[in-house]
This record gives C-alpha cells, sequence and structure tokens, in this order.
C-alpha cells in the first residue's frame, strides 16, 4: 500500500516553466507556463492546454482537491451568472513516480482588489462590494456560503466594465453545514460575534470586513474585545463614516440577506456622490424615500417647482431600488 | 465497527519525552481501537528542534493521525484544521475499507477516476458533518510550554466554536501532563461545550519531566470510561439533542 502523507502542509510539488503534464485517466496534455499562486490546499499554475491558457491546480492532498472539484462543478449549476472560474478537466499525474491529484479551470485575467483600488480610485470599493454582495445573494439562493471570503480569493477582471470575481471558491460550503476554510480576520467566530454555521450572514460579515480592510489596509488583530476592537475601527476612520450603521448592521448580523445588504450599501452609495448635505430640504426628501406612497408625491412637487434636477435622479434611482427590494419579497413570499 | 462516533486524541506539545518510553508505542495501541492520535507542535520563532519533530512525525504516524508544526501564532487556526481533516481522514479509512470489500484488495478511494471520487467526497462530507465526535486534548505544561498556554486556551475555545457549528454532537476533555502527582491531571471532564475554558491552564504546577507516553496511555483510558457512563446513561442521554454554544 501507498504510503500516506500525514501532514498538513502543502507539499504539492514545484513545477518549472515547460514541464509537460499528461493527465493519467483522461490523457489531456499541459505545459506548464508559470506560477499564479500558492494556497492551503496546493499550487496554482498558468498551463497551455488545447482549448488555450488554463489554470491549473495541483494538489498533494486528494481529499481536499475532490472538495474543491465538487464546488466547482456544482457553480456551474448556479444559473444566469458565472460566479466562480468555470471548471475544465480533473485528473491525476505521476511526478517522479508519484501522484498527485489536479484540476483545470478558466484561466480569470485581472488585479487585485486592492491594485484596483490604487489604480482606479477608492470610490471603486463600495461599488466593488455592490457586485460582490448581488453575486453572494445568488450564491447563496442556489443553497452554498461562499465561506473564505477575503480579497485575496476575488479578482477584478476586464476592463472596462470592471467586475469582481470569484478566484479561489475551495472555501465554498453547502448551506447550514460548518465552514471549515477560513481567515482569522474575515471570520465572525474570531471576533467573537458568532459561530461557523454556513448561512448567509457569515458571508455578510466577512464582506464587511473587506471594506475595513481596503480602508485599514493592515488586519488588525482582536485584543481584549472582538467587538470592541470592531467598533473602534469603524468609528475612527472619516472615510467610512457613511458606512457606520451599515458596516454595524453587517457585522452583528442584522441583514437578513445579501439582497438587503447590497440595497443599503447602494442606497449610501448614491447619496455620497452627491453634494447634497447643502440643501437640508433635499435630504428631509431622501429619508422619506423609503415610503413609496410619499415618495410619489414628491416627486411630482418636486418635478414642478424646478423642472428634473439631480434630486429627482436620486429619488427615481430609490423608488427602483424600493421597487425591486419588493419584488424580491414577494419572490421569497 | 462503529462508524456513529469518531474518537481522537489531540496531543499539544512542543518538545522530546525524557521519561517513560516511546510515545508512539502507545499510539499505536490507540490506533489499534480506532482512536486516532493527532498531534501539533508549537514553536517560537525560532528553528525547530530535529528530534521533537521526529518524534512529533512518529506519534500522528503511529497513531493513524495528522500532525503539524506551527508558530505560537497560527495555533488557533491550526488545531481547527488538524481536528476537521483528521476526522475526514478517519471517514475516508473507513471508506476505504468498505471499497475494498466491495471491490476487492488494493482498491482504494485514490484509485477511483475522479467523478466518482467527488461523489464519493459528498458522503464523505455529509457523515463528517453529523458524526459524533470524542476528542481528548492532551496538553503539554512543561516549563518550555509555559508562554504558550494562553495561545493554546484561544485556540480550544476556537475550536469549539467550529464544532459546536456541526450538526452532530462533540464532547471534548482537557487533560494536562505532567501532573501534579500522577502523569496527566484532568482539567475538564468529557464535556459538549467548552465555553468554560478561560483560566483552564491558570492553575496548573509546570513539571520539569515530559513523560508524553505515559501521559498518552491515562488519556487512552478515558475514552473507555466514557463508553461505560454512556452505557449507562444510555436512553436518556440522547447524543444528537445537544445543546448548541452560542
Amino acid at each position: 500500500m501507498e504510503k500516506k502523507n500525514h501532514t498538513l502542509k502543502n507539499e504539492a510539488p514545484d513545477l518549472p516553466n515547460g514541464t509537460r503534464l499528461l493527465g493519467k485517466w483522461y490523457r489531456k496534455p499541459y505545459h506548464i507556463r508559470g506560477i499564479l499562486g500558492r494556497g492551503a490546499t496546493g499550487v496554482v499554475y498558468l498551463a497551455e492546454a488545447r482549448e488555450g491558457e488554463v489554470a491549473l491546480k495541483v494538489g498533494n492532498n486528494s481529499m481536499s482537491i475532490t472538495s474543491e472539484v465538487n464546488v466547482l462543478k456544482h457553480f456551474a449549476k448556479v444559473q444566469g451568472h458565472i460566479l466562480g472560474p468555470s471548471f475544465i478537466d480533473a485528473d491525476d499525474v505521476y511526478i517522479n513516480g508519484r501522484k498527485y491529484p489536479f484540476y483545470v479551470m478558466e484561466y480569470l485575467q485581472g488585479e487585485t482588489l486592492f491594485n484596483h483600488i490604487d489604480r482606479h480610485g477608492k470610490e471603486w470599493g463600495p461599488v466593488l462590494i455592490v457586485q460582490l454582495l448581488g453575486d453572494l445573494d445568488r450564491l447563496h439562493r442556489a443553497g452554498w456560503v461562499f465561506g473564505d471570503l477575503k480579497p485575496d480569493n476575488l479578482i477584478v477582471v476586464g476592463g472596462p466594465p470592471y467586475r469582481v470575481r470569484w478566484l479561489d471558491v475551495g472555501g465554498t460550503t453547502v448551506l447550514g453545514r460548518s465552514v471549515k476554510e477560513y481567515t482569522e480576520f474575515f471570520d465572525r467566530g474570531y471576533w467573537g460575534l458568532g459561530d461557523r454555521k454556513a448561512e448567509p450572514t457569515y458571508d455578510l460579515f466577512a464582506a464587511a470586513m473587506i471594506l475595513l480592510n481596503m480602508t485599514y489596509k493592515k488586519r488588525f488583530e482582536k485584543g481584549r474585545d472582538g467587538k470592541e476592537t470592531l467598533i473602534a475601527h469603524i468609528e475612527g476612520s472619516r472615510v467610512l463614516s457613511p458606512y457606520q450603521q451599515w458596516l454595524k448592521k453587517a457585522l452583528f448580523g442584522q441583514f437578513a440577506d445579501a439582497e438587503k445588504m447590497r440595497q443599503a450599501l447602494m442606497h449610501i452609495i448614491s447619496k455620497e456622490a452627491k453634494p447634497l448635505s447643502k440643501d437640508p430640504s433635499s435630504q428631509a426628501q431622501q429619508k422619506s424615500a423609503n415610503h413609496q406612497k410619499k415618495k410619489r408625491k414628491k416627486q411630482k412637487g418636486g418635478g414642478r417647482r424646478q423642472g428634473f434636477s439631480s434630486v429627482d435622479v436620486v429619488l427615481v434611482i430609490s423608488f427602483l431600488l424600493l421597487a425591486s427590494a419588493l419584488y424580491w419579497v414577494g419572490q421569497v413570499i | 465497527m462503529n462508524t456513529g462516533t469518531l474518537r481522537q486524541i489531540l496531543l499539544i506539545t512542543d518538545g522530546c519525552s525524557n521519561e517513560g518510553g516511546d510515545p508512539s508505542a502507545i499510539a499505536a495501541l490507540a490506533n489499534e481501537q480506532q482512536i486516532a492520535v493527532n498531534v501539533i507542535g508549537v514553536l517560537e520563532e525560532s528553528a525547530m528542534n530535529e528530534q521533537a519533530q521526529t518524534e512529533i512525525e512518529n506519534i500522528a504516524l503511529a497513531g493513524g493521525g495528522i500532525q503539524q508544526i506551527v508558530y505560537k501564532k497560527q495555533l488557533a487556526q491550526t488545531v481547527q484544521m488538524v481536528t476537521t481533516q483528521a476526522m475526514t481522514q478517519t471517514l475516508q479509512g473507513v471508506v476505504n475499507q468498505e471499497l475494498s470489500q466491495i471491490l476487492g484488495k488494493e482498491q482504494e478511494w485514490d484509485e477511483l477516476p475522479p467523478e466518482k471520487r467527488g461523489e464519493v467526497m459528498e458522503v464523505v462530507d455529509e457523515i463528517g458533518e453529523t458524526v459524533n465526535l470524542e476528542v481528548a486534548i492532551l496538553v503539554d505544561t512543561s516549563a518550555s510550554m509555559r508562554t504558550k498556554l494562553p495561545t493554546v486556551q484561544d485556540a480550544l475555545i476556537d475550536l469549539s466554536i467550529s464544532m459546536s457549528s456541526r450538526g452532530g454532537s462533540n464532547r471534548f476533555m482537557v487533560l494536562a501532563f505532567p501532573g501534579k502527582k500522577k502523569d496527566v491531571d484532568v482539567l475538564r471532564e468529557w464535556t459538549s461545550g467548552m465555553e468554560q475554558l478561560s483560566g483552564i491552564f491558570q492553575k496548573i504546577t509546570t513539571g520539569g519531566v515530559t513523560p508524553t507516553g505515559p501521559a498518552l496511555k491515562a488519556t487512552l483510558q478515558q475514552f473507555g470510561k466514557l463508553r461505560k457512563r454512556s452505557l449507562i446513561s444510555r436512553g436518556k442521554e440522547e447524543p444528537y439533542l445537544e445543546e448548541r454554544g452560542s
């Protein structure tokens, strides 16, 4: 019997450029072109296949590689949007007489969240999170939780238009099970704010932490009291002041689902984008936008007063938001 | 074979045993009783002692478990990962046994084509989520471990968060060695949650010797006690109806 490797250490082989791999089961050839990254479960290479450039992950532990393949295949079934990289092939390969499992997926070309924000501006941060929350909502509806959600597992592709995509889906867990892969800073268990049950609020916590990570750059530690440390950091940055309530709601598990958190974030961003604060009446109008009936009235009134202003645009946007929120609520019920 | 409950010993240590013989012999004995022995070696940021490393590897090999050497800072997540992965590995072993009975000898899970492997893995994941788990955590509290104990305590609380998020029931016990008078002291009797772990290592006196072998042996006996106890109380105590830690 083959001697098993009993460590958790990543002992996937180093494959130099130009190495040719041939799958044991399906005999598909791959040429290694370089390293894309190292994860907890293996090394991801850029490789050339018959279908062009692909990302190829060679692992050491057949169990974890198989789990990841399962997740990728399930992702393919989530209709409409392509959430993660699409799955291409799974096989084994012999390297120096030892068998290693590997799988092949779509190669996503893009830049990290942080690079994108550095190059295109801070305002991209919340917008990318809006995109992310939309994907999370679709994932949750399909019965999954992302789990190990952090900037490292995301990539911004294309450009323009830019779109955030999921790079590594290894931590994805069936709804209701326990999350096994996580990163302390983004894990509500670490901060003492909940367990590791795979439920939508687990991902929403991590999504909010991404904004904190983007703001502070550094991943600070929890200190004596996790909750207090988080509150201090939320309140300690002027950049975050419009997002304070939104962040707290997400971190304390008060958003029922990703869509509600997404709506709330879009609302903040659209409010932010306008120099509304000078005019108190328009601010009051915005607050009342939560109420559909009142809103219609004011829209009319606004039109009489002075034709189309930017306030109207904001109102129309928030009306659309509200309508889609109601639509979703209707769907759920 | 009973697949309803998985039993593990988790040994957290930083160095070499120096009393009571070869600990891997006891680990092999545990393995014979379907109790996996996993070892986590904790070190300071300085280099690892090679002799200690070999001992850690050998205990885990003999005990059919997993070993991992970590720096103090990464301990919390490692304890969780080792426990989870060891659980999966044990289930994998059970699946392999079943497979070789159906498909003939030498037919291991690894030998299946990737698609079939995926299907088996889903079943393993499912069982791993619902199976009952008994973990005896054995902590080396010899002098050199003293500074690491607060981190160990955090790691155990962290493990408890992960385990209480599972569907299956959990039982933990925490032991320390060397004990005051015996080879080990029981710090926490078998319990389903580890909420009250704060200050768990406060009262212990750190001894000079490291009797890893005898300590493992004493830990092994604790599983027998648990089995006896649950036989007596069977019927009333339904293992699937555990209260969840919040």
